[in-house]
């Protein structure tokens, strides 16, 4: 049996794992896994400004791939800055592990210098956490780790490291373990014969049926079970902010993403419908809005890999607990008995009420205003990437106008923070993105406001050069917060100004990269081709849009899905 | 509705801190809590009374059971079971005629004298929760209760049904 220190095999377990990427921040408690790292290249460590931004960045890497993100920071104040970004994994289900430094054991509890109770302190946002407290039990808890975190429904998962059990000076016998599973784990995959057969008699009977596709989907790649099954049944398919590319945007099957901003198609088409499918979406708030009023008529059908997911808030009346591709997979085997061209034609109705609500339009806007729309620019965006980039994102208005203007043709290409919403997330989200898929076009969609959450990762991006491109939707203000005030506060806009703008070409210089600023609609084709023409550099562009465009359509409080407000004058 | 839920969970550091967390996070109550491992050392047995309508005690169960260290939920309730709950009292028996009360209610609810001093006695009593509740209330009437504790309730499914791993 090999020898090793406990530090050389927490690096031994990464690479044994298959881990490529470590974002991370050295510190105390940490340098002798640093130590370990220097003595080898297989495992590469990105070095990061801000931990949270490491946390980001691995959240954005598992986005992109599926693969489990890895974040490495020092005890105390590294592993607290991680917090934000572990609850924005934890909250979309992200895989991800977190190895964070802790005091040497025998201080633990005595508040020793740069001490935290990190399982304490994330064992709310985590799937599921170990304190280690043997160097022999590292790598079988790290294995572990990462089998929790990208099993069943993925998750976050923090492994603390005492310094003591790090040491490089000791020497322990390092055996990789070869079996991980566990007697109180064992995630259902597949979904009971019974509740698939009564699924699939709902189905058949329904004459407006709806596909709710959410980003339990994506996690499951189901991306093909999901299309084949929509087109089987030929009916309307609708995506969560989540779930945008488990089913192809252009598709014309495809209604728009559903929800408070969703299209005036998707809500009605939800509102209106006798048999809805859930595939793993979990109908939170930012869906239904009132939950009383919710589809009064249909029949919920909910598949979902985790059974606390169905029923929480809208009661489901068929729950099929699995992963969204094995059940659909059973729903398309017990499909091949049943006459499906029948169940096609029953829903011409259907399709003509749907393509009445497609002609309203709902997301039509000025295109020739000279100052520059946001949804103008991501329109722009979309051509200039012939619809086929990365887009993350961060949190606010220019969040709602990528998601509905940029439609994703495939899964894994929308980046968001969708149950958090945390501002900051989408330059460092984009930069886990880049160095998951060097060659492919990473973009950040932002705002001022968010920008200037985790803009010092700019300096990260020299280093690795990452040549992302930032389009940032700069509208002098916090818009979001903002609208509300418009909607809510009769315009009373307190602190949503930011009055103090850096200037972001000249910070973007700065930080040695490339600034383009835009100011009105003349410029911003030409812009655009010269950022994406720089192919090696980062390229921040600064776009000035309307300070005063709100998102529509939106939901109106306490009311049904389809009660929206469709412009600043119109209801539904 | 008054539920018990009974789990069997690893006996890891940990563990105990996730189910309170459940509760905790999610604003749901906890009405007594009782934990220690069972005749298997590597796994803790608990038993939670609390009170919830069905769709809350649906949640509680399914958040429960999402715990990693969490083998088994079980609502007792649901069938038939028996339940037990152990509670010491210490009350002032500084004269003849409190000493006597105190006997003659520990004789009725068949509780136990555990321990005696020159102005104190400190009593055990087993029994359902609510049996508790009456002894406390009559006991209160002719003594004067110093302090109490009660380890919460415990129980078991009638019959063959088990919580096992
Ligand atoms: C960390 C964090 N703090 C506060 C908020 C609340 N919030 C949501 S959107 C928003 C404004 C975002 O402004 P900006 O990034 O400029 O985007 P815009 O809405 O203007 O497009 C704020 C403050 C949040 N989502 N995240
Ligand atoms: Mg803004």
């Amino acid at each position: 049996m090999k020898m090793m220190s406990g530090a050389a095999m927490v690096v031994q377990t990464l690479n044994d794992l298959g881990v490529k990427h470590v974002f991370g921040y050295p510190g105390g408690a940490v340098l002798d896994i640093y130590d370990a790292l220097f003595a080898q290249d297989e495992v590469k460590h990105v070095l990061v400004r801000h931990e949270q931004a490491a946390a980001h960045m691995a959240d954005g890497y598992a986005r992109a791939t599926g693969i489990t993100g890895t974040v490495l920071v020092t005890s105390g104040p590294g592993a607290t800055n991680t917090l934000t970004g572990i609850a924005t994994a934890y909250m979309d289900s992200i895989p991800m592990v977190v190895l964070s430094g802790q005091v040497p054991s025998q201080h633990i509890g005595e508040d020793a210098f740069q001490e935290t109770d990190m399982v304490g302190c994330s064992r709310p946002i985590v799937k599921h956490s170990f304190l280690v407290k043997r160097a022999v039990d590292i790598p079988k808890a790290i294995a572990q780790a990462y089998y929790i975190a990208n099993s069943g429904r993925p998750g976050p998962v923090v492994v603390d490291l005492p310094k003591d059990i790090v040491n490089v000076a000791d020497s322990h016998p390092y055996e990789f373990p070869t079996d991980v599973t566990m007697r109180s784990y064992n995630p259902v995959t597949k979904g009971h014969s019974k509740q698939i057969r009564k699924a699939i008699n709902a189905i058949m009977e329904a004459k407006r049926p709806v596909l709710y596709v959410g980003g339990g989907a994506i996690a499951a790649q189901a991306e093909g079970e999901v299309t084949e099954l929509a087109e089987k049944l030929g009916c309307p398919v609708t995506c969560t902010l989540m779930g945008l590319g488990a089913f192809s945007g252009v598709h014309e099957q495809f209604v728009g993403m559903l929800g408070m901003h969703g299209t005036l198609e998707a809500n009605k088409t939800m509102h209106n419908s006798d048999c809805i499918i859930a595939l793993g979406a979990r109908f939170d708030d930012r869906v239904t809005n009132n939950v009383e009023k919710f589809c009064p008529n249909a029949n919920i059908i909910h598949v979902d890999i985790d059974p606390a997911s169905i029923s929480k808030t809208v009661n489901a009346h068929i729950p099929v607990v699995g992963s969204v591709d094995v059940v659909v997979k059973q729903f398309l085997e017990e499909l091949t008995n049943e006459d499906l061209s029948k169940q096609v034609e029953k829903q011409a109705d259907w399709w003509e009420q749907i393509n009445s609500w497609r002609a309203q339009q709902c997301l039509s806007f000025n295109q020739e205003s000279q100052v520059i729309k946001p949804q103008k620019v991501i329109e722009s965006l979309y051509k200039h990437t012939n619809g086929d980039a990365y887009v993350s994102s961060d949190v606010g208005q220019h969040q709602m106008f990528a998601a509905l203007y940029y439609p994703f043709a495939k899964p894994r290409r929308w980046i968001n923070s969708g149950g958090l919403g945390t501002m900051g997330f989408g330059l460092p989200a984009a930069m886990g993105v880049q160095f998951a898929h060097p060659d492919a076009t990473s973009v950040v969609v932002t705002g001022d406001g968010s920008i200037q959450m985790n803009i010092q990762e700019l300096s990260t991006c020299l280093q690795y050069n990452l040549p992302i491109k930032i389009i940032s939707l700069n509208n002098r203000a916090l818009g979001m917060v903002r609208q509300w005030q418009d909607m809510i506060y009769k315009g009373r806009h307190s602190h949503s100004y930011m009055d103090s703008m850096p200037d972001f070409v000249k910070l973007a210089e700065a930080y040695g990269h490339v600034g383009i600023k835009v100011d009105s609609l003349d410029e911003l084709d030409d812009a655009m081709a010269r950022c994406f023409a720089e192919k090696d550099r980062l390229v921040f562009m600064d776009i000035a849009v309307d300070q005063n465009e709100h998102v529509y359509p939106m939901q109106i409080k306490y009311g049904a899905m389809d009660d929206m407000r469709l412009s600043k004058t119109e209801r539904t | 509705m008054k539920r018990i839920i009974s789990v069997l969970m690893e006996n890891a550091p940990g563990a105990l801190s996730r189910i309170v967390g459940v509760f905790s996070q999610r604003g749901f109550n906890i009405d007594s809590l009782n934990v220690s491992n069972t005749d298997d050392p590597s796994l803790s047995r608990l038993t939670i009374a609390t009170i919830a309508d069905d769709k809350v005690n649906e949640q509680i169960i399914k958040q429960m059971n999402k715990l990693i260290d969490v083998l088994k939920v079980t609502d007792l309730t649901e069938s038939a079971h028996v339940e037990r709950e152990l509670m010491l009292v210490k009350v002032v028996a500084n004269n003849e005629a409190t000493r006597s009360e105190i006997i003659r209610n520990v004789d009725i609810f068949r509780a136990k004298v555990l321990d005696v001093d020159a102005t104190n006695y400190t009593l055990e009593l087993t029994g359902a929760k609510e049996k508790l509740d009456a002894f406390i209330a009559t006991l209160s009437h002719n003594a004067t209760i110093i302090e109490s504790a009660r380890t919460g309730i415990c129980g078991l499914a009638r019959g063959e049904r088990a919580l096992t791993p």
